[in-house]
């Protein structure tokens, strides 16, 4: 078992000014899960394209099986048994499962015979690894978690050996993650190698059996998966130590400053998105909404936030009603002291072609402080911006800089800076660390327990679960646009992961 | 009987008038399902028109015309192809663009070569395209309804109507039973799914141009050498778009293709028909409303009666590679 199935020798990339790969060198064993960690802007995306070919090397070389191997176009990586799943599915959505997996692969001009093979072949691959999909099912009819083995299916279908996933399970609830290490250990036993990219160092612990640490380009170390830790890693990606765990003490919840109460919310296409939901946020208490992407979530708080009107339904702020179903406006809600950090923070928080400090206060531009008169006190807003910069550590610290060229996570606290310090009441926050690095997600997480120890009534919806279960006092769970249960963050992960996935009665089902 | 012979020859041109309409339609559908938007369909037939007609008079060959205005077309598709799949430009501008050239050019060459006023000269026998007889059309001309509808409506049409109707289902052959069809509809969908299965994603949509490019020439020689003799200028008048409409209407599928040319190529007829008959009950119809009357279908029948037009996901988007 220690031949080597890939082997990178100082692969080199640049893309204009960015070096997007800096002399990786990189050794995965045949039959092996090897597992590649790093921060957003790491490099791995990169690193496995050009190992699928779909970027050229600016230098280095790629041995695939002990042989050196050109990959010029993913049609030679396929040839030298490389297969790949992409993070966003390179599926056709109105295809069917068959027409996908032949795409590409169809053997004759004329289509007739080679679905019958195709056809027999899915099935002795199904057969042979327990993917079960049905061939004629359309594509954008299936969950995602089955698109996803139509995906393990084409590369396999196409003769891999060699599997790459790049971030399998952001799109998953934790029982079809599991699910899919089940398959991936399944595809190991029959000899398979795979590379498993993700962010996610739990499900490197879990699954692989070794693992390589990419930072800012570099491939920083490669560890036995057994002999490391979670803390180990965590330093590695990020370079400094890290706190993992959210230190907070105990809550001391207050009078009930938002409540909710059976609010059905309607999507475009006019199906019920939420519904008939209910729930209170008292002061000094942090209350998560978890659940997989999707379930109601977006729409839940673009209602309570003033940015879709509801069909249904009474919210009270502070004692006083907010028109959901009327004409409930997000800048009046802001006035009346309710902060919203939305989920999409570059199309909903931000605009990024404005300068860092412009963006810094919208939504509160008519504040006396920033008006000189009917114009914009330029002067105070740049102050008040640094002071901001200041005080959320946002780098770099220049609040003439077009928000566009600041990272995700400084493009995040720059909304965070912008809604807490106005000082708000009730602060609602969607995915607050989605896109960002380690070290930003350490002090947003403190920035939003000094919100709830200072007396706010803050309601987290993450699809993140662990983030969910570490800030959260107590943990709603959304499936299909309703409350499926309360549960306190201690809960374990498998219950939670159940309701998450519309398992109704879960102490049964656990059983 | 009456009624009935009138039914009939509304019909004939009924058919005469689609086929433009149906070869453009199908055009616009091969560009389409890869993902290329063409509203140059009005330009490519109008420059095909003149090249047809110019050559067929020039060489005295109809065979002759036919091939310059393919060749004309597929040059004017290779440009909008170069326009938005290598230099990833805006699809619509460029079909304007293709449009405005074709109007103007034609006009300048068609002057400056046979001093005309933009028209080619009258093409004569053997120089454009002849009606054919489908067998024994004359002998069962009197058999009632049935003998009428073989010889009178089926029989005495150009070859290239029989090819523009043989086009759709051989169109939905090839887009459903090949394997340049599955990459074509593949394309236009979802390029990335193409592009990481190993296909050239601009080699495919550059093939489907030149798909459009043939069938429009097809049309523009038809327009000038078979349902009349010679171009005159500005003679697609407006088919490209109704052909666009038309491929709307019909959702992207060959056959709706053909019963969408079908119908507006009705509605043209009875346009032409009804000029000065009063039609009964209603009276005396402006024949302008009657030629509007496609037009005005298409916007109401889009607004709602056909349900949502989804047109391909990836249309008029060029492809970048993702970071």
């Amino acid at each position: 078992m220690s031949e080597t199935a890939i082997e990178l020798k100082g692969i080199d990339k640049r893309f204009g000014l960015v070096h997007a790969n800096k002399n990786i060198n990189l050794s995965v064993r045949k039959g092996t899960i090897h597992g590649i960690i790093g921060e957003n802007g790491a490099g791995k995306s990169t690193l496995m394209s050009i190992l699928y070919g779909f970027y050229q090397a600016d230098s280095g070389d790629i041995f695939v099986d002990g042989k050196k191997t050109v990959i010029r176009d993913p049609n030679t990586a396929i040839a030298a048994g490389i297969g790949m799943v992409h993070q966003h599915f390179m599926l056709v959505e109105n295809f069917t499962v068959l027409e996908n997996v032949m795409l590409g692969v169809e053997d004759s001009q004329i289509l007739t015979a080679g679905i019958a093979k195709a056809r027999q072949e899915l099935k002795r691959l199904e057969h042979e690894y327990e993917l079960e999909v049905d061939p004629d099912a359309i594509i954008e009819e299936l969950p995602v978690g089955l698109q996803q083995r139509v995906e393990i299916l084409k590369a396999l279908y196409r003769g891999a050996e060699i599997l790459i996933l790049d971030e399998p399970t952001g799109v998953l609830t934790p029982a079809e993650a599991d699910h899919l290490f089940r398959i991936l250990e399944q595809l190991k036993a029959q000899g398979k190698t795979i590379l498993l990219i993700t962010h996610k160092l739990r499900e490197i612990m879990a699954v692989t059996d070794e693992v390589s640490v990419m930072r800012r380009g570099e491939m920083v170390a490669t560890r036995t998966t057994a002999e490391t830790s979670v803390e180990e890693l965590a330093e590695l990606m990020v370079g400094r130590r890290v706190l993992l765990r959210v230190d907070k003490g105990p809550a001391s919840p207050g009078e009930v400053l938002f409540s909710v109460e059976n609010l059905t919310v309607r999507d475009s296409r006019g199906v019920d998105m939420v519904k008939d939901v209910s729930f209170e946020l008292r002061a000094g208490e942090i209350v998560g909404i978890a659940g997989v992407a999707g379930n109601g979530q977006s729409e839940l708080l673009q209602a309570i936030t003033g940015i879709r009107r509801a069909v249904r339904g009474k919210v009270l702020l502070q004692g006083e009603p907010i028109h959901v179903t009327g004409k409930a406006d997000a800048a009046e809600l802001r006035q009346r002291g309710l902060a919203h950090v939305p989920e999409d923070r570059q199309h909903m928080g931000l605009v990024l072609k404005f300068d860092e400090s412009e963006n810094s206060i919208l939504g509160y531009h008519w504040d006396p402080k920033y008006l000189n008169g009917v114009f914009l006190n330029i002067e105070a807003i740049r102050k008040d911006a640094a002071a901001k910069i200041e005080k959320y550590d946002i780098r770099p610290p220049n609040p003439r800089l077009k928000t566009a060229n600041f990272s995700g996570g400084n493009q995040q606290k720059i909304v965070l800076a912008r809604e807490m310090e106005r000082d708000p009441a009730v602060l609602i926050i969607g995915q607050p660390t989605r896109g960002v690095d380690v070290g930003a997600i350490e002090f947003i997480h403190k920035r939003i327990i000094e919100m709830r120890d200072a007396g706010k009534a803050v309601l987290l919806v993450s699809v993140e679960l662990d983030e969910i279960r570490s800030l959260s006092d107590r943990v709603l769970v959304m499936f299909d646009g309703r409350i499926v249960g309360e549960r306190s963050p201690e809960t374990g992960e498998g219950e939670l992961g159940l309701l998450m996935a519309g398992v109704e009665d879960v102490r049964e089902a656990a059983e | 009987m009456d009624y009935f012979d009138t039914l009939i020859v509304i019909l004939q041109s009924t058919i005469r008038v689609s086929v433009p309409l149906i070869l453009a339609a199908l055009a616009g559908l091969y560009s389409e399902r890869a993902g290329i938007f063409d509203i140059g369909l009005e330009g490519k037939m109008l420059a095909a028109a003149f090249a047809g007609g110019a050559a067929a008079s020039v060489a005295g060959s109809a065979l002759v015309g036919l091939a310059a205005a393919i060749l004309v077309s597929v040059c004017l598709a290779l440009v909008h192809g170069f326009a938005s799949i290598t230099q990833r430009g805006n699809q619509i501008v460029s079909g304007v663009a293709i449009n405005f050239i074709a109007l103007g050019a034609t006009v300048i060459l068609g002057q400056a070569w046979f001093r005309q006023g933009g028209r080619t000269p009258q093409l004569g026998e053997g120089e454009r395209f002849t009606t054919v007889e489908l067998p024994f059309a004359a002998e069962l001309a009197d058999i009632p309804v049935l003998g009428s509808i073989y010889s009178n409506l089926l029989s005495g049409h150009f070859l290239l109507t029989y090819l523009a109707f043989a086009l759709v289902p051989f169109t939905w052959w090839v887009l459903y039973r090949t394997r340049f069809g599955l990459r074509l509809r593949a394309v236009g969908e979802n390029p990335g799914a193409v592009d990481t299965a190993g296909i050239s994603v601009i080699w495919l949509r550059y093939r489907a141009v030149i798909c459009c490019g043939i069938l429009c020439g097809i049309a523009g020689a038809y327009l000038s050498m078979a349902m009349t003799a010679g171009f005159v200028k500005g003679m697609t008048a407006g088919k490209g778009f109704i052909a666009l409409a038309a491929l709307i209407f019909a959702k992207w599928k060959p056959v709706n293709v053909m019963f969408a040319c079908l119908l507006f190529g009705f509605l043209d007829a009875m346009s032409i028909r009804m000029q000065g008959n009063p039609l009964p009950f209603i009276g005396a119809v402006p024949v302008q409303f009657m030629q509007a009357l496609p037009y005005m279908l298409t916007v109401i029948l889009l607004a709602g009666f056909i349900g949502k037009a989804i047109p391909p996901r990836a249309g008029g988007v060029p492809y970048v590679k993702e970071r």
